[in-house]
């Protein structure tokens, strides 16, 4: 029972300081993150994210699929042409009339220009493509492109941000809008602005996408995670990018 | 499929101390972790991390299930000649990677 | 009536979340621990009969960390590091995770410096030493202390 008026407690925190998190007060999780861990991220020989840049950078240029093509074939230096691409993802697609993630987009390469099966979420193949597509962004601004078309899967996002869900009646704001800056047990809770992602997470040893966390969090209010790919999980991944517009790009990054 | 990350300097003075970092993906599976269903997962780690230079040992690392995944060892060495520094990893299952690192010493 | 809440309610409802969250994960994690006896036991076969003295060497860790499974950590040994004075090995062990020994470097005056850097597992907070063994066949040592915070969110098992 003291659980459930603990839980109270919060709500009624959330309530009192309810809003978006103003442009100057914006924080990336990297700011809560303590000395070793920011130092980690900062070193690309230390930052083992960076291997699975490394790795991708081997598939862009491995042919690959009935057409026997290669990343690089059609899109040549990346440094170029990947270059801000990730800080626009989520992205509208007009061929199914909804936004997309950037590893939804690697896959639909995959099947219609190297006509080669999609890749499975959280392959060691489509993070390492991701976060090397993703590296040639870091450090340009989010840029999300929210127009007509994306409105509506905006306001979509934004309202999964904001329902209260699972067994612990949570929402998403009540935490990384209400609550930034306190403590959860051992942790900082950040602002949950996705700035670094594909990124190595320390508890999970390994990289992971966005999805991925956004499933543990929903894990974490006892509720029943969307599937990956999940149009749901697309829409708050373009809410969050919206909401985290104008920031400052660093995947891969590294988090605790 | 295996990736290494070395920072070696291209270029180094004679008797200059040069700091050598590696980092090498690898999951350093414990041996004492258990799926949810119970099972162990067995044990899967590199044991030793050797460093030659121009042929010669100059350090050499055992390592325990308690070394994080994706192991980075950071050491030093005199830069004494130009050559070649070859890194190798070897452990569990057969686990075998070699990469290597020119350095030119004036 | 609106109130803005209080830290100590807030740190409550944290704890409160937090066992609701962790507890998967810490039913999941329960192997066998060294204990500090073990450790002793683990470095009397490194160092055989050989007196350990403190000092010489200095073990770098930081005071807390966010998360056990990566904690950076700089062994650094005062030496000239020359053929007739030099470090021969550097040993690392703990007292608290499932089984005592951490790492063994083995270097020589070809280092030139005596400093070496790695990032280990740490199951708990703890005590954690490193022992290095000299060219003259002497023996030093240094202990450090750990946290390692309770995190709040995380994934489900395996």
């Amino acid at each position: 029972m003291r659980f459930v008026g603990a839980v109270a407690a919060l709500a009624i925190a959330a309530s009192a300081v309810a809003g978006e998190i103003p442009r100057a007060d914006r924080r990336s999780g990297y700011e809560f993150m303590s000395r070793e861990t920011r130092a980690m991220q900062d070193d690309d020989t230390a930052n083992p994210g960076m291997l699975w840049v490394l790795e991708g950078g081997t598939l862009w240029e491995k042919k690959t699929g009935a057409a026997g093509r290669a990343c690089a074939d059609c899109h040549g230096d990346p440094r170029a042409s990947m270059k801000g691409v990730a800080a626009r993802y989520p992205a509208f697609d007009a061929a199914i009339g909804r936004p997309i993630s950037l590893e939804q987009r690697i896959n639909r390469c995959r099947i219609d220009r190297q006509q080669a099966p999609a890749l499975a979420y959280e392959s060691r193949e489509l993070l390492a493509l991701t976060a090397f597509v993703a590296r040639q962004s870091r450090g340009l601004p989010i840029d999300v492109t929210i127009d007509a078309r994306t409105h509506p899967f905006l306001d979509a996002g934004r309202a999964t941000f904001h329902r209260r869900q699972g067994q612990l009646n949570l929402a998403c704001a009540q935490c990384h809008d209400d609550n930034w800056g306190r403590q959860l047990a051992g942790n900082v809770i950040p602002q949950a602005h996705p700035t670094g992602y594909p990124l190595y997470r320390l508890e999970w040893q390994s990289l992971g996408s966005l999805q991925r966390r956004l499933r543990n969090c929903l894990v974490g209010i006892r509720a029943e995670p969307y599937d990956y790919g999940a149009n749901e999980l697309v829409d708050l991944e373009l809410y969050l990018l919206w909401r985290a517009r104008g920031m400052t790009m660093d995947a891969p990054a590294v988090r605790p | 499929m295996a990736s290494a990350l070395i920072n070696v300097p291209a270029r180094a003075k004679r008797g200059e101390i040069i700091e050598i970092k590696t980092l090498i993906s690898h999951v350093m599976e414990t041996g004492f972790r258990r799926t949810q269903l119970g099972a162990v997962i067995p044990r899967d780690i590199i044991r030793r991390f050797v460093c030659t230079y121009n042929g010669t040992e100059v350090f050499r690392a055992e390592l325990h299930p308690a070394i994080a995944a994706n192991p980075f060892i950071v050491f030093s060495t005199v830069a004494v000649e130009s050559g070649t520094l070859v890194f190798s990893w070897t452990g569990d299952h057969g686990f075998s990677a070699t990469e290597t690192a020119a350095i030119s010493v004036d | 009536m609106e109130r803005p809440t209080s830290r100590r309610d807030f740190l409550k409802t944290a704890g409160g979340v937090a066992a609701g969250l962790g507890l998967g994960s810490v039913i999941a994690v329960a192997p066998a621990r060294a204990t500090p006896a073990e450790m002793q036991e683990a470095i009397r076969k490194v160092v055989g009969s050989a007196r350990v003295t403190p000092g010489r060497v200095k073990l770098d860790l930081p005071p807390l960390i966010e998360n056990g499974n990566a904690v950076p950590l700089t062994v650094t040994v005062e030496s000239p590091m020359t053929e007739a004075q030099h470090v021969r090995a550097v040993h690392v062990f703990t007292e608290k995770n499932p089984q005592p020994n951490v790492v063994s470097f083995h270097l020589g005056p070809r280092a030139g410096r005596a400093r070496v850097a790695t990032r280990m597992r740490l199951a708990d907070s703890q005590n954690v030493t490193a022992i290095c063994e000299l060219s003259d066949g002497s023996f030093w040592s240094d202990s450090a202390g750990i946290v390692v915070t309770l995190a709040a969110c995380l994934e489900d098992g395996i």
